[in-house]
Order: C-alpha cells, then structure tokens, then sequence
C-alpha cells in the first residue's frame, strides 16, 4: 500500500513537472531546432559527406557553446522585458542602438534568401516549381502568426520542429555500423590532420551553430510569452533540451551523409538529397522534407526576429499576442521580409550563390557586436540584479564569446578570401 | 529650399516627414546611454569599433582587389 501511495505521488509530480514545462517550453526549443536551418543542414550534410562520422565529436562540443550562449538571453528577456534590440538602444544609446539593428535586419534579410533557396530546391526534388513553393509557404507563415495568440503560434511552430527530427528514421532506415559511429565519431581527432579545408568546416559548424538572429529571437520570444523571473529556470532548461535536440539532429545527419555519400564533395543539402534518393528514394525524401522543413523554421523565426526588433524600436505593437489590425506594422514588416526574400529565388539568375557567402561576412560584422553586448548587459547589477552572471557564467560566456569571434571572423576572412588558409 | 512633397507628392513626403520625425525621436530618447561602463566594458567597446573598422578596410581592400581583376 505504501508503494503504491509512493509511486502514485512520484507519478502525479512527474506528470505535473511535464505540463509545467510543456507550458513554458518554447522559445529555446524553437530557437535551438530553428538553428539546424537549411543553412545548417547543408553544412552539417557537407561536413558528414566530406569527412564521414569523424567530427561528430565536436558537433558534441557545440552543445553546450549554444546553450550557454542562448541561456543569458532568457535571463535578460525575463528580468527586463525587453527584446534585445531595445536593450542595446537603451543601454548603449542610439549609434550601437542602429547599427545592431540595421545590420541585423540586413543579415536577416540576406539569410531569408538562403531559407527559401534551400525550400525551393527540396521541393524542387518532388516536381513542385520554385514559385507554388514561395506563394504557398508565404501564405502558410502568414496564417500561423495571424491567429492573434502567441501560445498558437508556438505550439504550431513545435509541430514544425519534430519535424526536423526526420533524420533520426532516415539515418536508422540505412542501418549505419554504431561500432563505426562510435569508434570514429566520439574520440576527439582530425581526419586527414589539421589543414586548411579541415579547419574551414570547422569554422563553418561553429558558424552555424551561434547566429545573430538566435540572440534577438529567443529574447524578443522570452517576452512576448510574458516570462517572469521565477520562469527562469523553467527557460533555461528549454533551452538545455532544444541544445541537446540541435546536436541530436546534426550528428543524425552527418551519419546519413556520412554512410551513404562519405567522399564525395557536397555543396548543398538539396544536392545531397538528390544524389541519396539515386541511391535509396525514401532516405533521399526524408533528407528533402527535412531540408524543406529547416528552411521553413529559419525562415518563419528570421522574419519574426526583424518584426520583433523594428517594433520594439519604432514603438509599434510588438506581439503576436495583438491582431493585425492592433499591430498592423509588426505583421506588415513580417510580410515584406518574407515576400522580398521569396521574390530574389524566383529572379532568373539571380546571385544566390553570392547572397550565401555574403551572408556569412555580413554575420561577422554583426556576431561579436551581439554578443559583447549581450556579455556587458549580463554583468550590469542594476539592470539584471540577482541575475546578473555569476563568476562561473563569465569564464564560460567569456571563453566562449572570444572563440566564437576569433572564429568567425577567420571564417568570413576565408569567405573572402579563400585561398588564405591554403 | 525644395519641400520633399514637391518631389515626391504630398502622400510620400508626409510619410517621410513622419518616418524621419520619428528617427528623430527615437535618437533623442536614447540618446545618452543608461549602462555604467566598467574599465572592461568600456575596453570591450573600444575593441568592438577597431574591430568594425578593420573588417570595413577588409572589406574595401577585397573590392579594390575584385574592381582590378584580382581574387
């Protein structure tokens, strides 16, 4: 009787422990999920084809660097209820205040392009023509922020992140060796040794891994679910499980490519989706529906991250919460940016290619100004209070931010100049 | 003076007598930042400005080098 008792008070604390959190869960599960996008999803698919299951390990590494990253801007969107645009107008005055915001909106933009290059070409894969895709999906994006509810909103965007989890049956459906995974994936090593094209992958998985929009995102979506300081916890352990998710998915698609197009040369996640539905048509489908599926997440997140931002600025209603009539500029800002980048991937010969490698030199620009700013915010007690970072936080944010800077600034030097690293 | 609505027509000018008069108020109500900058702080920013301006030479040097033919 008194096992029963027991077991039945642990199960009814287990369950209401779940809803708790699948109440406040959101905005770091999305953000982290969104992070695989179609960008991140060819780099890992390039990574996985190139060098096989040998850099899983630092795909691993990358885990926590998002989390410990991400976790400051829910303490920050918490505690001062503003987005992060608005904090760094108002902490660091207008100069900073319009740089951030104007180079965010164009990286945003320029990334746009890329989430609907890589829609386009998965579903390319199926017969459906770049322009059904662009109208269909902006009409979709349009109808999810529309219903006038955040919680809508969220909960939709959710359905769209297990989504992303469609690699985890493509990767089980091939049956990979997991001695292999292991033997060559978990041991920390360099395949070929450490020379200039090893070292541009790794650059381009950080890369992927930390994006500006990530920071804006997660801290304009913190309050617009109108979460308090006692959420906190509950925000930080969203955004600890949607880190394990983002890594889960990456390695699950470096295995796919690494066990069916291991040495080959890949450019981009739909090409590698071509090539492996020549050689199993189902595993080739899930890759396109995944990379579809990534694009739609980026793309959805970016234009809602620039919404954000412009209206907290400008003074607009901000809030998926409000009606297009109460917040008409937010949902108009939200409609330009989507149809503009839409419209580039239907203009014949347009410089796609280009647009993806500026994207990633124009992020450079924006990357370390996020993020010193997002480290200074953390440390101010009369902003942040008992929140403020603790010496642990600081080593690890520290580290963290100056190797993210180092790196991606050689990342978008080597964009620039790529015969620089040999 | 040429009033921006004789060049644009009254519809357009009015809007961007409005947009800019709003960037006006936007600068004037963050005008003076409200964070006390430590020694740190403040070196992180002076960092962040060496920083944008060595990528905006970056970036002028690499299309010196694509307007004269280079890489």
């Amino acid at each position: 009787m008194d096992f029963l008792s027991k077991f039945y008070f642990n199960y009814s604390r287990i369950i209401k422990t779940i809803k708790i959190y699948l109440l406040l869960a959101g905005p770091g599960l999305i953000v982290m999920i969104a992070d695989n996008d179609a960008g991140g999803i060819t780099t890992y698919a390039a990574t996985g084809a190139k060098f096989g299951y040998n850099l899983i390990w630092f795909l691993v590494l990358l885990g926590p660097v998002a989390y410990f990253v991400q976790e400051m801007t829910v303490r920050l969107g918490a505690v001062t209820k503003h987005g992060h645009a608005e904090a760094i107008f108002s902490a660091f005055g207008s100069f900073w205040g319009w740089f951030s915001l104007l180079d965010l909106s164009i990286v945003n933009w320029l990334t746009m392009v890329t989430e609907f290059v890589g829609m386009t070409a998965a579903l390319s894969i199926f017969g459906v023509s770049p322009i059904i895709t662009v109208v269909i999906v902006i009409f979709v994006m349009l109808g999810i922020v529309m219903s006038g509810r955040y919680w809508t909103w969220e909960k939709i965007t959710m359905a769209f992140c297990l989504v992303n989890l469609i690699y985890i049956p493509a990767a089980i459906i091939i049956h990979p060796s997991v001695s292999d995974i292991l033997r060559a994936g978990i041991i920390p090593n360099f395949p070929g040794g450490f020379n200039g094209e090893l070292f541009f992958f790794l650059m381009a998985n950080i890369g992927t891994t930390i994006a500006p929009w990530m920071i804006f995102f997660q801290q304009s979506a913190v309050v617009d679910k109108q979460m308090k300081e006692k959420d906190i916890p509950w925000g930080k352990f969203d955004t600890f499980i949607g880190a394990i998710f983002t890594v889960i998915v990456a390695i699950f698609v470096i295995v796919v490519t690494g066990t069916l197009l291991y040495g080959m040369n890949i450019e981009s996640a739909a090409q590698a989706a071509q090539v492996i539905m020549g050689v199993h048509p189902l595993v080739g489908t899930l890759v396109a529906i995944g990379l579809f599926d990534a694009g739609f997440l980026g793309a959805i997140c970016i234009a809602l991250t620039n919404s954000w931002a412009f209206g907290e600025v400008f003074g607009w209603a901000h809030s998926l919460n409000y009606k297009v009539k109460e917040a008409f500029w937010f949902y108009v800002y939200y409609f330009i940016g989507l149809i503009t980048a839409g419209a580039v991937v239907l203009i014949p010969n347009a410089p796609l290619i280009l647009i993806t490698l500026f994207v990633q030199v124009v992020a450079v620009t924006l990357l370390p100004a996020a993020l010193i700013f997002l480290i200074i915010l953390l440390n101010s007690e009369e902003i942040m209070g008992k929140y403020k970072n603790t010496l642990f936080d600081n080593i690890a944010n520290i580290s963290i931010v100056v190797c993210i800077i180092i790196v991606s600034t050689l990342f978008g030097i080597s964009t620039l100049f790529p015969n620089l690293f040999g | 003076m040429v009033a921006i609505e004789s060049i644009f027509g009254e519809r357009i000018g009015s809007t961007i007598h409005e947009l800019t008069g709003t960037i006006t108020r936007i600068n004037k109500r963050y005008a003076t930042p409200k964070i006390k900058l430590s020694k740190g702080a403040e070196f992180a920013l002076l960092f962040l400005r060496l920083y944008l301006i060595f990528l905006v030479i970056l970036l002028g040097y690499k299309f010196w080098t694509i307007v004269h033919g280079g890489a």
